[in-house]
């Protein structure tokens, strides 16, 4: 029986899925900035899964206090040129404490993606269920649903989390409460573009049918309204990791995010301008960190975005790349024309290979 | 007439209710956990009847509905409130007492709106000047050199935090080069001269990463009015791209960029936060942080009640601002 199941559903899902996921793939390798994007985010993302594995290398860990390594009548200073650069420390070490600072910045790598994806991936479910819910809800449901999205979207997250860090009993985990807080607060926005698109949806003949030839509501938004959607929230989703990642480093920056012992890029940032002169690395490896990361989500979502957007997928296999498509294409804020241009020309020699 | 006038009074409305409502959840999440108030305030070595009397006079002993009535009460119509000698009045918009110091918390905002006011107003010429330059001369010189350059420096103002910039730029032009002092906050009133050149940093580091968000979405506004059918006209009739770029193609532009400077408002004053505690400055950030850590709950409260009216109060502005300037925007 269940065989038989999946013996009639495999052919259909994969046919819609795989074509789907190779077409979004053809059309963002043709961006090279996008993929060197992709292979910067994937890099990082195996560094925070490896973190473990690569201190364990190093034979260090990121909690550790060396306090033999700093110059306590310095300050506390890091002993050794570099801020203690050398075969033990691969990055030196925190001045004062003496922490392995490779350990605390692959760590870092750890706390920084992984709570940014997770704040993500809440922001996308509450965003797409109330988004939807709003628009086939309809009459007082919509009110409802749309005044407190609202309200959510008048909420400034810095200033909002800020506030909610403090009242929360430090012995939740820090981590995951941040995850929380930035996934519970900023979600209203997502909200707002499911529930436009989800109206656009619904008018369309396809969904009529469906409802027409007596499908439920549920099965409706599962099978017919969220493939439609898939575009605008993965693309908005794209947007959202790199604010996440700065807004985590943000909070850890003012003492309220992640607490020590828990490293953090922000929270490293914190301490490190006495620092400079004696031990610039301390200030610029969280730095480049934040920097390179929240740059390479950025590109990355720019191209994800050209690659899903319709208009710009019709100029792909037209190929010509006019000027009116290049600027049609531009309308969401800040489209990488640029990128969806060059991206035109080799797509069209993709298409004709 | 009367239909803009309409969608004046229906916006006011929704403004009001939104604002009612964020209030309420604030007030409510806040204030969910009384216990631990008073014993924060009364300090770590307070006796358990110690803590209890501070939670009565903190009123923390009152249901939560009450407490938010006593709350609302105080916003419109004003409040005493007892301080063991004396009585004290807290005229109309009352936010309540810090647990802290006893002072106003309006009168605490108020005396710290101006330094976050210079910052903020002053950063946003900036990154609106800076921004929408860009935009404009990278639509303009769009596939020369000229935008390569612009987008790649926006990118990279856009990946860089807040208080990244602001460390790098202190430590580089303070600290090295020493080109400006650290920054200390001078009133404006005192000495203009004075005011400005020590925020300039902050300005510039809360406008930088702003000024990269507006110039990314004024260039990509500015490249889909440029493709459209009267822009094309003027083409046509030998206008001179200078002036179909800066004036027309321009105007049809910035409707989005409008909506977006009212929505970064929220965001800007995030950004003000940071900027604030990094470079020291003593406006409503600083004093926000200061109070999260202390947990004076009036405090906070209050403070995220006028920020969340600002922020609201720009939507609102945007919206209308919005509709003003693109006529083709239906009232709703």
């Amino acid at each position: 029986m269940s065989e038989a199941l999946v013996a009639t559903q495999v052919p259909e899902v994969s046919a819609s899925g795989t074509s789907g996921a190779l077409r979004f793939w053809r059309r963002l390798r043709t961006q090279r900035a996008a993929l060197v994007a992709a292979s910067v985010v994937a890099l990082l993302v195996l560094i925070a899964l490896a973190a473990p594995l690569l201190t364990a290398l190093e034979n260090q860990d990121p909690t550790t206090y060396h306090p033999s390594l700093v110059d306590s009548a310095r300050g506390g200073v890091p002993i050794g040129s570099l801020g203690g650069i050398g075969a033990d420390h691969w990055l030196g070490v925190e001045p004062q404490t003496g922490r392995d600072l490779f350990a605390r910045l692959v760590y870092g790598a750890r706390v920084s993606l992984g709570v940014a994806l997770a704040a993500t991936v809440i922001q996308v479910f509450l965003g797409v269920v109330i988004g939807i819910a709003s628009a086939i809800g309809a009459g007082w449901v919509d009110q409802l649903l749309s005044r407190i999205t609202d309200i959510f979207v008048a909420m400034p997250l810095m200033i909002m989390s800020l506030a909610l860090l403090a009242i929360v009993p430090s012995s939740f985990p820090r981590p995951v409460l941040v995850t929380l807080v930035i996934g519970f607060i900023a979600w209203g926005n997502i909200a707002k573009i499911v529930r436009a698109q989800t109206l656009t949806l619904k008018g369309l003949d396809y969904v009529s049918a469906a409802r027409l030839s007596g499908w439920g509501t549920w099965r409706i938004a599962r099978r017919e309204l969220l493939p439609g959607l898939a575009a605008p929230v993965i693309t908005y989703a794209a947007i959202l990791m790199p604010v996440n990642i700065s807004v985590e480093a943000a909070l850890s920056f003012l003492g309220v995010g992640v607490k020590p012992p828990t490293p953090s890029w922000g929270q490293m940032l914190t301490a490190a301008d006495v620092w400079y002169q004696a031990a610039p690395q301390y200030l610029l490896l969280p730095a480049g960190a934040l920097f390179v990361t929240v740059l390479a989500l950025t590109v990355l979502g720019d191209g994800v975005r050209t690659a899903l957007d319709p208009r710009a997928a019709s100029r792909l296999r037209v190929g010509t790349g006019s000027k009116r498509e290049a600027g049609a294409a531009g309308k969401d804020a800040g489209t990488g024309v640029r990128a969806g241009e060059k991206g035109a020309g080799a797509g069209a020699k993709e298409g004709s290979a | 007439m009367s239909g803009f006038g309409g969608f004046l009074v229906r916006r006011g409305i929704g403004t009001v209710i939104t604002l009612l409502a964020i209030s309420v959840i604030v007030y409510v999440v806040f204030y969910a956990t009384p216990g631990n108030v008073a014993q924060i305030t009364c300090g770590p070595r307070c006796s358990p009847e110690q803590v209890h009397q501070v939670a009565q006079q903190l009123r923390l002993d009152d249901p939560l509905y009450v407490r938010y009535w006593h709350f609302l009460e105080g916003l419109v119509a004003g409040q005493d409130y007892s301080t063991g000698t004396s009585v004290e009045h807290c005229p109309a918009p009352c936010l309540g007492l810090s647990y802290q110091t006893d002072r106003q918390v309006m009168d605490i905002i108020l005396t710290k709106l101006p330094v976050s006011l210079s910052l903020v107003l002053g950063a946003m010429v900036l990154w609106l000047v800076l921004g929408v330059g860009t935009g404009v001369l990278s639509a303009w010189r769009r596939g020369r050199f000229t935008e390569r350059l612009l987008t790649a420096l926006t990118l990279a103002g856009w990946a860089t935090p807040v208080f990244v910039i602001g460390l790098v730029l202190m430590i580089v032009v303070c600290g090295e080069l020493q080109l400006l002092p650290f920054p200390q906050y001078v009133k404006l009133t005192d000495d203009p001269e004075q005011w400005a050149w020590n925020l300039l940093l902050p300005w510039l580091s809360l406008a930088l990463i702003e000024a990269a968000a507006f110039a990314r979405l004024t260039r990509a506004s500015m490249l889909e009015t440029l493709a459209e059918d009267h822009i094309r006209t003027f083409r046509a009739y030998g206008v001179a791209e200078r002036a179909i770029v800066g004036r027309h193609a321009l105007r049809g532009a910035l409707a989005p960029v409008i909506a977006l400077n009212a929505n970064n408002v929220g965001s800007a004053i995030g950004g003000a936060v940071l900027t604030e505690t990094l470079f020291g400055l003593p406006g409503i950030g600083q004093e926000l942080v200061h109070a999260v850590n202390v947990v004076d709950l009036p405090v906070v409260v209050g403070m995220v009640l006028v920020i969340g009216f600002f922020v609201v109060l720009a939507n609102a502005v945007a919206d209308v601002l919005y509709a003003v300037a693109d006529r083709r925007v239906v009232l709703t």
